[in-house]
């Protein structure tokens, strides 16, 4: 059995989520093949083939992979596929445009952010939200499945695999690029983070959000997060939101600021090693799942927890 | 311009699910259903659409028991023009819903087909994705804005770390993020007015599309419960415990 991992990058740098899906692909085979698929992405190739455990890098260059429009990238696959039995994605956004098509495409059925490999055709997933955990057994000769990295374990450098140039594809067909947005931060990514401070609607404005969040999660060298009501609010932009329609995290800290606990804010980062939370109600559902919790209101605690980190040396 | 759009019947988004005591799914006895929220943004967009005079028709499509009229009536109410209902009791596979959207796709002939990028019971997000790549066309999924035009659709999509903008050639599948817009509340006139809209019903049978289950589901158990942890007297007690336990 041989496995293909779909490295999740930006053309410069080679995320995380693609070491936790190669440990994932190598509970299924030993035979583990990463495609980097992008443009000017030689980087991220060279670094794919530092992973342990890896066989053999596959590296595509053209401007649509680059772009990362969906047909490009499932057109790329479906024929390499012939040569494998099992395609494995990190559920990004990217992931989750891309892997449907070729599910589609080879006739069998996708997996959806598998969180348990438990043996070659039987796959832990969530649905409704986390709220419930499907065992689900495959029946396809392929599969086709994409990765909840947070519950995978990064797989080590280390590894010297060989590096091998394949043609680009059919291309993107009837779509075309046109332009993107991408919101630059010096923090670190909030997927792949190990501490996240999140904010809620007890923030009242994004002034106030800013003002309060940004300098304890520069202070903690951590990312920015949200709940749902603080981005619908504006507050905070929608790529910062947390939860079931968000992102999942699932970092060694989380810092829970003014957050209820709406059950689909609890879908997104139930799994962080450790939650604090601090909240004016003390009844409010996030401290059912908080480790340390603190009933006060932010305007005073979060400059006591900025003092008190200061004097212990942070 | 002819939109197509499909929507499902699942549990209320503010239903709290209950895993069923030996362990075979989910207990849906007696619980309010409701249309899938992306649904209603996808009915939602599809209406506006026709509001500002882009589309001409909205067809909406169901797949699934007889109590999924109550569904497409909502869609109706909402403002499409007809619904279509592909009845049957088996829970469909993704990929099995993408390929009776196709048989449909091939007699309704629309110019678009919007609709919601997931479902909230299965969380798959990948019906539309499939339903693109079975039937050729281009894809726009995750969209937060949507311009429609002679020919071609203009789509803002969420991507990793930002927005995209890409311009797809019709007939295309569009799939509906949260922000694309707010669904309206159907007015009681609108319900009423929707009673009367047309709704046709075919058997899934007749179809003569392959919908066997690839996945055998062993198990639907509850997650591990996260117990709450102690509540502590000061932001400094926070700080000492985190050090203490080697977090920070």
């Amino acid at each position: 059995m041989a496995v293909l991992v779909f490295a999740d990058h930006d053309n410069t740098t080679l995320k995380d989520g693609t070491h936790k899906t190669v440990t994932a692909a190598l509970a299924l085979s030993s035979d583990v093949d990463v495609l980097v698929a992008g443009k000017g992405a030689g980087d991220v190739a060279k670094a794919a083939a530092g992973i342990a455990g890896v066989r053999k890098v596959l590296h595509a260059e053209s401007d649509a992979l680059g772009q990362g429009l969906a047909e490009a990238i499932s057109g790329l696959i479906v024929p390499l596929m012939a040569g494998y039995d099992a395609l494995l994605t990190p559920a990004t956004s990217l992931g989750k445009s891309f892997s449907p098509r070729v599910a589609a495409n080879l006739d069998v059925a996708q997996i959806t952010e598998v969180v348990e490999v438990v043996d070659g055709s039987t796959f832990v997933r969530p649905i409704y939200a986390g709220n419930a955990l499907e065992t689900v057994q495959s029946s396809d000769a392929k599969k086709v499945i994409t990765v909840r990295a947070t519950n995978f374990k990064a797989a080590a450098e280390g590894g010297s695999a060989t590096i091998e140039t394949i043609d680009a594809g059919p291309g993107a067909g009837k779509t075309a690029f046109v332009d993107q947005q991408i919101v630059k931060s010096a923090r670190p990514d909030l997927t792949a983070a190990k501490i996240v401070v999140s904010g809620g609607r007890a923030m009242g404005s994004a002034e106030e959000f800013q003002r309060v969040i940004d300098p304890l999660a520069d202070k903690l060298g951590a990312a920015v997060g949200a709940s749902r009501a603080a981005v619908d609010a504006g507050y905070a932009p929608n790529d910062y939101q947390v939860g079931q329609t968000g992102k999942v995290v699932a970092p060694d800290l989380y810092v829970a600021i003014g957050i209820s606990g709406a059950i689909q804010h609890l879908a997104g980062m139930k799994d962080s090693k450790v939650i604090v939370a601090i909240n004016k109600d003390g009844d409010a559902p996030i401290f059912q799942v908080a480790d340390l919790g603190l009933v006060a209101d932010y305007k005073t605690a979060v400059p006591e927890l900025m003092d008190a980190l200061t004097a212990a040396g942070k | 311009m002819k939109v197509l759009v499909p929507v499902k019947r699942v549990i209320d988004y503010n239903v709290k699910v209950r895993v069923k005591a030996d362990q075979t799914g989910v207990d849906l006895a007696n619980v309010k259903m409701a249309m899938n929220p992306f649904c209603e943004i996808a009915v939602e967009e599809a209406v506006r659409q026709k509001e500002k005079g882009t589309a001409t028709e909205v067809v909406a499509v169901s797949i699934g028991p007889v109590q999924a009229q109550e569904t497409l009536r909502t869609a109706l109410a909402m403002g499409a023009d007809r619904a279509i209902l592909i009845q049957t009791d088996q829970d469909l596979e993704p990929l099995a819903v993408a390929k009776v959207l196709a048989a449909i796709v091939a007699e309704e002939a629309p110019d678009v087909v919007i609709m919601g990028k997931q479902a909230i019971d299965g969380d798959n997000n990948a019906t539309g994705q499939m339903l693109s790549a079975l039937l050729g066309w281009p894809q726009a999924a995750f969209a937060s804005e949507l311009v429609l035009a002679a020919g071609s659709a203009k789509v803002t999509r969420e991507i990793d770390g930002g927005l995209q903008t890409v311009e797809v050639a019709l007939p295309a599948v569009i799939t509906a993020d949260l922000r694309l817009n707010e669904p309206r509340y159907a007015s009681l006139p609108n319900i009423m007015k929707a009673k009367k809209k047309p709704l046709d019903v075919k058997e899934l049978s007749a179809l003569g599309v392959d919908t066997v289950p690839r996945l055998k589901v062993l198990k639907v158990a509850e997650p591990p419960k996260r117990t709450g942890g102690v509540k502590v007297g000061s932001a400094a007690e926070i700080v000492s415990n985190l050090k203490s336990n080697g977090v920070i």
